[in-house]
């Protein structure tokens, strides 16, 4: 929980997706592609729970700001030859970012059923612009060819995914620090009061339209980001970045981890990605089934995803040991 | 004269056919302990919506110290400083109280732009805020959420959010709403202690609080002010207690 309250310092839990990560790398090796694709949608996850989560915005378009910033990184790298890595994930971050304020001043005047539609309504045109614009995106049959060069000049993409693995770890890192800083700061406590009392919000005198705005911009930005890692690591763009379809993965993946906690989108994407890869190898035809029947169990029973039950077993259970390092330590003084 | 902390010239709102201020003209003076008291419909809500900006009136002006605020919204109103208290009580309900009144302090001291540093490294902000909350008799429960306190506490965290402010005027809607009896005493104590330079303007239908607490009494009815005077003059006032006792008399 951010706001006044709360003690900014990181935990030793917060650590750990981290250690696991840098686990699953030297264990895994075999599987770092798959690996590489979890830390990307838990970036563009993350980006999603800092507007839904801690802003109450909802929406069904999040993935605009995936697909611009992966087409966009797509076509420098196989149209224009602009094949440096940071430039691509620059000018995938800055296309989604004034998307998200262009479109954000308008849509954020709106709220519940209707931005939920307009939200949807923007990332359906830009579905519907890639897929007829087939000179620049390749339209249905996707763009293929993209380039990228190794990172620094030193670390080419490989086959196995190593390279790509950690490039996206590291900036998934970059991409938490800032999301974190910002939770924890007073525009993420604001954020919250707008969440928890919009009415209340205006009466204290915050611009809530334009503080929505803003956020909406830094989220579009990060969910940029996430875009164009996803097209450096595949070498390639199809339409399924844009539209309904991953926007509502997406919130399927963060409600399945737990909204509004910030490492929801840590464990949702991993739970559903892997439940993919494993039910899609198992049960080609119906593995979405598996994937509704944990949707339906996690919303039915265990309103605060995944990361609500961990909290509700293991709080007490922190809480024990917690008490017994502290007289361990009372005891060794 | 001396400039007004707030003014209504003649303020008007219709809804089609309907009117629901018709030409009020009123004055709130700095320091003021003013009551607005009318029958159910008379146009209070409304009134108070126009003053805060969250419904626009059809004509007429209002002035803030003497600056016109009439096409000035919400949000900049209450940094100019017009604070206001809800009747439903409109509060961070999951959030701990001392939460609900930093984020009203950190809004008026432009904190709450801030991205980097964390809020809870911001010392002066919950230093005030604690402050705020003992003067209140609150400062038990600052790290309690909202919704876990008794309605009657709930109250005084509607009343510390506004103080939260340093508003020069405060609009208090109905702070004794849905208050047991027993517990309406611990408001008007609060009510009493407040700094005596905001001008205040109440809105209550408990009379015993309003005539305890106010040194002018302005009646509104169907839209119009019937009358406006010391409570003592309110009180004697035949006209009121028609309106109060019930149009039966003269039905």
């Amino acid at each position: 929980m951010s706001g006044y309250t709360s003690d900014p310092r990181i935990r030793w839990t917060e650590w750990l997706p981290w250690l696991a990560a840098i686990a699953f790398f030297f264990a895994m090796p075999e599987y770092l592609s798959l690996g590489a694709r979890v830390l990307i949608y838990i970036l563009f996850a993350l980006s999603l729970d800092l507007i839904l989560g801690y802003a109450g915005i909802i929406t069904l378009g999040h993935s605009a700001f995936f697909g611009l910033g992966a087409y966009t990184a797509g076509i420098l790298g196989a149209k224009y030859g602009i094949t440096d890595p940071f430039l691509q994930v620059i000018a995938a971050a800055a296309m989604a970012a004034l998307l998200g304020i262009a479109t954000g001043a308008v849509i954020l005047r709106t709220k519940a059923l209707t931005l939920l539609m307009l939200t949807l309504a923007i990332t359906s045109i830009l579905l519907e612009i890639a897929n007829k614009a087939t000179a620049l995106t390749g339209g249905a049959d996707g763009l293929s060819g993209v380039k990228t060069d190794p990172i620094l000049g030193l670390f080419r993409f490989d086959i196995f995914g190593k390279t790509a693995f950690i490039y996206c770890l590291l900036v998934l890192f970059l991409g938490w620090l800032l999301v974190r800083r910002l939770i924890y700061s007073p525009y993420g406590a604001m954020l919250t009061g707008i969440r928890e009392n919009t009415a209340r919000m205006h009466a204290v005198g915050a611009p809530v339209y334009w503080r929505l705005v803003l956020v909406y911009t830094l989220s579009a930005t990060l969910a940029g980001v996430a875009g164009a890692l996803l097209t450096q690591v595949n070498q390639f763009v199809g339409l399924n970045v844009l539209g309904l379809e991953p926007s509502g993965d997406i919130l399927v993946m963060l409600i399945l981890g737990g909204v509004g906690r910030l490492y929801g989108a840590f464990v949702g994407p991993v739970i559903y990605l892997i439940a993919q890869d494993y039910l899609a190898k198992q049960y080609p035809e119906y593995w979405y089934f598996g994937i509704g029947l944990l949707l339906i169990v996690v919303v039915l029973f265990a309103r605060g995803g995944i990361l609500g039950i961990v909290d509700k077993i293991g709080a007490p259970w922190l809480q024990a040991l917690s008490r017994h390092r502290s007289s361990a330590k009372a005891s060794a003084r | 004269m001396a400039a007004s902390a707030l003014e209504t010239q003649k303020l008007c709102k219709s809804f089609g056919a309907l009117t629901v201020a018709d030409n009020i003209d009123f004055r709130l003076e700095p320091g003021a302990r003013h009551a607005l008291i009318g029958p159910n419909g008379a146009g209070k809500t409304t009134f108070v919506n126009m003053l805060t900006g969250a419904i626009a009136p059809s004509s007429g002006r209002i002035l803030l110290g003497g600056e016109d605020l009439t096409k000035v919204n919400q949000a900049a109103r209450v940094r100019r400083g017009l604070g206001r208290t809800f009747q439903i009580t409109t509060l961070f309900r999951k959030l701990p109280v001392l939460d609900n009144v930093a984020l009203a302090i950190a809004e008026r001291d432009r904190v709450a732009r801030r991205m980097w540093k964390a809020a809870s490294a911001h010392q002066e902000i919950i230093d005030e805020a604690l402050a705020l909350l003992s003067t209140l008799g609150l400062v038990d429960d600052a790290r309690i959420k909202v919704e876990d306190l008794p309605y009657g506490r709930q109250r005084l965290v509607e009343i510390a959010i506004a103080l939260g402010l340093k508003p020069k005027v405060l609009l208090l809607d109905e702070p004794a709403a849905g208050v047991p009896s027993q517990d309406s005493g611990r408001i008007l104590e609060v009510l009493a202690a407040l700094p005596a330079d905001i001008a205040i303007l109440i809105i209550e239908h408990d009379m015993d609080l309003v005539f305890r607490f106010a040194r002018r009494i302005t009646v509104l009815v169907q839209g119009q002010v019937l009358v406006e005077g010391t409570p003592e003059e309110i009180a004697a006032d035949r006209r009121v207690r028609d309106v109060y006792l019930g149009e039966a008399t003269h039905a």
